[in-house]
């Protein structure tokens, strides 16, 4: 295996960690407004993902850092030519990041529930833009053959896309009332648990639209065949069983298993693009690849010693600081936020 | 206007905006940690107080870093995509290694360290703050890599029509960043050490409740404010000595020097006519350029018109003049400030030393707006380095008009330019509204009647 591909599989992971951490936030995010009914309760939604809402977004600061290193031309090409996109996404992150620090540091009504519509926003706007832009990226864009984006703001909408923006938005969703299922007590616990049986019904039935879709739009068929082998269908198995994990109040394999279906979806995507890391929608041999989007030899190679080194350690801790946060936030406990 | 200048215009002012509240964050929390570890040694409980204390101030500033600092990682794409390509090679690497190595540990010690009080053993608590200082300071070197490459490129070479790297260690070597770094970091500590000691002050003169709590947060304070202010001045001069051999045309255009001089005038005042590049009014002392040079009264310094003959030979016919007058006074308000911080900072020692804490009003007043004169230098230097090197983003090898992304139209970035604009003035009121409520209400946590516009009042 090449240090292209190798680098290839990193941001992939580094895409899943991505998702697989901050989508629970932003499914908490969302949540928000409409399961806490007082602030009291509001205040303890927050603060089940406030130790680590800003470890999780890092994931996605360093997946930008590691195309920007492996893959410049992928880095390029695709901040430049999503833009409008990509700022509506940055106020989004900008007004969530201080949403979450700001709104308990004053007592007013007002204050707090402008800053709670905030986190709605700063949530919503980035786990549908999400989806539709990994949809993207599958389907093709229009690129011409000096790897510039020829599109307009309107082509990143199309219907496709749309169905994955519509995806990843409700499976953050469940995932987040899972994950809150978790970590809240008595009544929290049990109006997310209800919220989580609630969502999946939906979360379920767009997953599977934007699958058939998927073999509609994009080459997919041509790349991982009829039978795509264990990991998409496993995705698909994982988010059926959640409705009954459950019913049978197992929250933490529920939680699990919304983890398996982002993470083995991301996979999938990825598996389709491989080796494209942009799809040309104007001619395929003007598609991105992990060769012609890629840096120079010399530095994959430092980069694949660094990050040997720092990935392993920085997965400790961060999984450190969940364990050591691992208990639930009552709606009277002793809170921060 | 074109895209082109819409977007350095973005630039600028997210740029300048997300290093407002970056030197806080580096210099505050090793300022908060060297406070918290007092704490740990001496159980001295006003130490708690104040760690939580200024801590609180230190996270209602690192949201804002926080939250601007993501624009400015991509922005870089999304503004400047001919510059990412042609640079990524090189570019990409710090800026990865910054969000791996210092990124996380920042965020993540960072939310153990605001939810661990009292949940965690307090050695480990205490390592948390320390590990944030740590990142913090850790991410600036990464990022001063970036720009110390764009001010003097070093272990690379121009190969399949982009700049490669050749030697890693070559970049974290660069001459430039080892005394970029060091001025950035000692910023950090004059921008935190005269926060400390102005909100301390403060607190002294109306003399509230626990006068002697910000006693000890005033000593603090002052100490780190004349030690950080001393070392940026002393960094600062290296720097410059540095600037004469890598980068003749921003020292020249630093000190408006036209013609070769030897030994070379420092210009105390000059209005210059930058078409005709001559002087209309100067006043100059004979050979002091050259000993802030050469440490000598003697030594040529280069001229604006004789680096422009030479780089026309080096890279071609253009313009390689910046703008003069905006370099020339940029600088000059940077040193200015500079040592007003440390005349400031001198008094503070002294009335430290004296342990004479009972201000004038005036005394106060000086002592407390003091705490901007950091942003003004902070500002103004980062002005200076990046408009002094243009018309090049990386000096020689790639030049701002060849940088912007060029499937970007003018009507994108205005939107985005406005936004941003908007966003980050609103947020800044209720930043300062947030900090000015935490900064005057008293140590315990307990809030005092009049929080809103005190410190304005009283000052």
């Amino acid at each position: 295996m090449d240090l292209n591909t190798v680098w290839f599989i990193l941001i992939a992971v580094l895409f899943i960690g991505f998702f697989f951490l901050e989508g629970f936030d932003y499914g908490v995010g969302i949540l928000l407004p409409f399961l806490g009914k007082d602030d009291d309760s509001r205040r303890a939604i927050i603060n089940s993902i406030g130790t680590f809402w800003d470890g999780n977004e890092v994931w996605l600061l360093t997946a930008g850092g590691a195309i920007f290193a492996a893959f410049p031309n992928w880095y390029a090409t695709m901040f430049s030519g999503f833009y409008l996109a990509l700022v509506i996404m940055l106020i989004a992150l900008i007004l969530r990041a201080v949403a979450f620090e700001y709104r308990s540091k004053k007592d007013s009504k007002s204050w707090r529930n402008r800053w709670d519509w905030a986190i709605f926003f700063g949530s919503f706007v980035p786990a549908l833009l999400w989806g539709v832009a990994m949809a993207n990226l599958i389907r093709g864009v229009p690129i011409d053959s000096s790897m510039n984006y020829v599109g307009t703001f309107f082509t990143l909408l199309n219907p496709y896309a749309l169905v994955g923006g519509l995806a990843s938005l409700s499976i953050f969703m469940l995932h987040g009332a899972i994950f809150l299922s978790l970590k809240l007590t008595n009544g929290l616990l049990e109006s997310a648990r209800s919220a989580a049986k609630k969502l999946w019904l939906p979360s379920t039935v767009i997953l599977f639209a934007f699958v058939a879709y998927t073999y509609a739009a994009t080459d997919i068929l041509n790349k991982i065949g009829v039978n795509p082998g264990p990991i998409p269908i496993l995705a698909g198995i994982a988010i059926l069983s959640v409705r009954y994990l459950l019913n049978i109040r197992k929250d933490g394999w529920a939680f699990v298993m919304t983890g398996i279906t982002i993470a083995f979806s991301t996979i999938t995507i990825f598996m389709g693009l491989y080796p494209r890391v942009m799809v040309s929608s104007s001619n395929p041999l003007w598609s991105l690849t992990i060769y012609n989007a890629s840096s120079s030899p010399y530095t994959l190679k430092v980069m694949s010693i660094v990050a040997l080194i720092f990935v392993p350690i920085v997965l400790a801790y961060q999984a450190w600081s969940y364990w050591v946060f691992r208990k639930r936030i009552a709606a009277k406990s002793d809170l921060e936020y | 206007m074109d895209a082109l200048t819409l977007a350095r215009w973005q630039f600028a002012i997210t740029t300048v905006y997300h290093f407002f509240f970056v030197p806080v964050t580096l210099g505050l929390s090793i300022a908060v940690a060297i406070m918290q570890t007092v704490y740990y040694r001496t159980g001295n409980e006003e130490y708690k107080k104040l760690t939580k204390f200024w801590g609180k101030l230190f996270l209602i500033n690192f949201a804002l870093g926080v939250a601007t600092g993501i624009v400015q990682e991509f922005q870089f794409g999304m503004n400047w995509s001919q510059y990412s390509r042609f640079m990524g090679d090189i570019f990409g690497a710090p800026l990865a290694i910054e969000a791996l190595l210092a990124f996380y540990m920042e965020s993540t010690f960072l939310g153990v360290w605001i939810f661990g009080w009292d949940k965690l053993p307090r050695k480990i608590h205490l390592a948390a703050i320390w590990l944030v200082a740590i990142g913090s300071n850790l991410s600036a070197l990464w990022i001063l890599t970036a720009n110390s490459f764009m001010q003097h490129p070093v272990g690379y070479a121009i190969r399949n029509g982009r700049a490669e790297m050749t030697d890693f260690w070559a970049l974290l070597g660069n001459g430039h960043l080892w005394v970029q770094f060091p001025h950035v970091f000692f910023a950090g500590m004059a921008t935190a050490g005269f926060l400390i000691l102005s909100i301390s002050a403060y607190h002294l003169f109306r003399k509230k409740d626990n006068v002697s709590a910000f006693e000890k947060s005033f000593r603090f304070g002052a100490v780190y404010a004349f030690l950080g202010t001393i070392m940026v001045i002393l960094v600062g001069h290296t720097q410059a000595q540095y600037m004469v051999k890598i980068q003749p045309m921003k020292m020249a255009a630093a000190e408006a020097l036209w013609n070769s001089e030897n030994p070379a005038s420092m210009s105390l005042f000059t209005i210059g006519d930058e078409s005709q590049r001559k002087d209309v009014f100067a006043i100059r002392v004979p050979a002091l350029l050259s000993f802030l040079a050469y440490n000598r009264f003697q030594g040529e310094v280069k001229g604006i018109n004789d680096v422009q003959k030479e780089e026309q030979q080096q890279f071609g016919p253009g313009d390689y003049v910046p703008p003069v007058a905006i370099s020339y006074w940029t600088f000059r308000i940077m040193v200015g400030a500079g040592f007003l911080m440390l005349f400031v900072s001198i008094f503070a020692l002294w009335r430290t030393y004296k342990s004479n804490y009972e201000f004038s009003r005036l005394a106060y007043r000086v002592i407390f707006w003091t705490m901007l004169l950091p942003y003004i230098a902070n500002t103004t230097g980062w002005l200076f380095t990046e408009i002094a090197r243009q018309p090049w983003t990386v000096y020689g090898l790639i030049r701002t008009a060849d940088s912007v992304s060029n499937v970007v139209s003018s009507g994108s970035v205005l939107f985005s330019l406005i936004s941003f604009t908007v966003i980050y003035a609103i947020l800044i009121v209720v930043m300062i509204s947030l900090f000015k409520k935490f900064a005057s209400s008293g140590i315990d946590g307990s809030e005092t009647k009049s929080t809103g516009n005190t410190i304005l009042s009283e000052a």
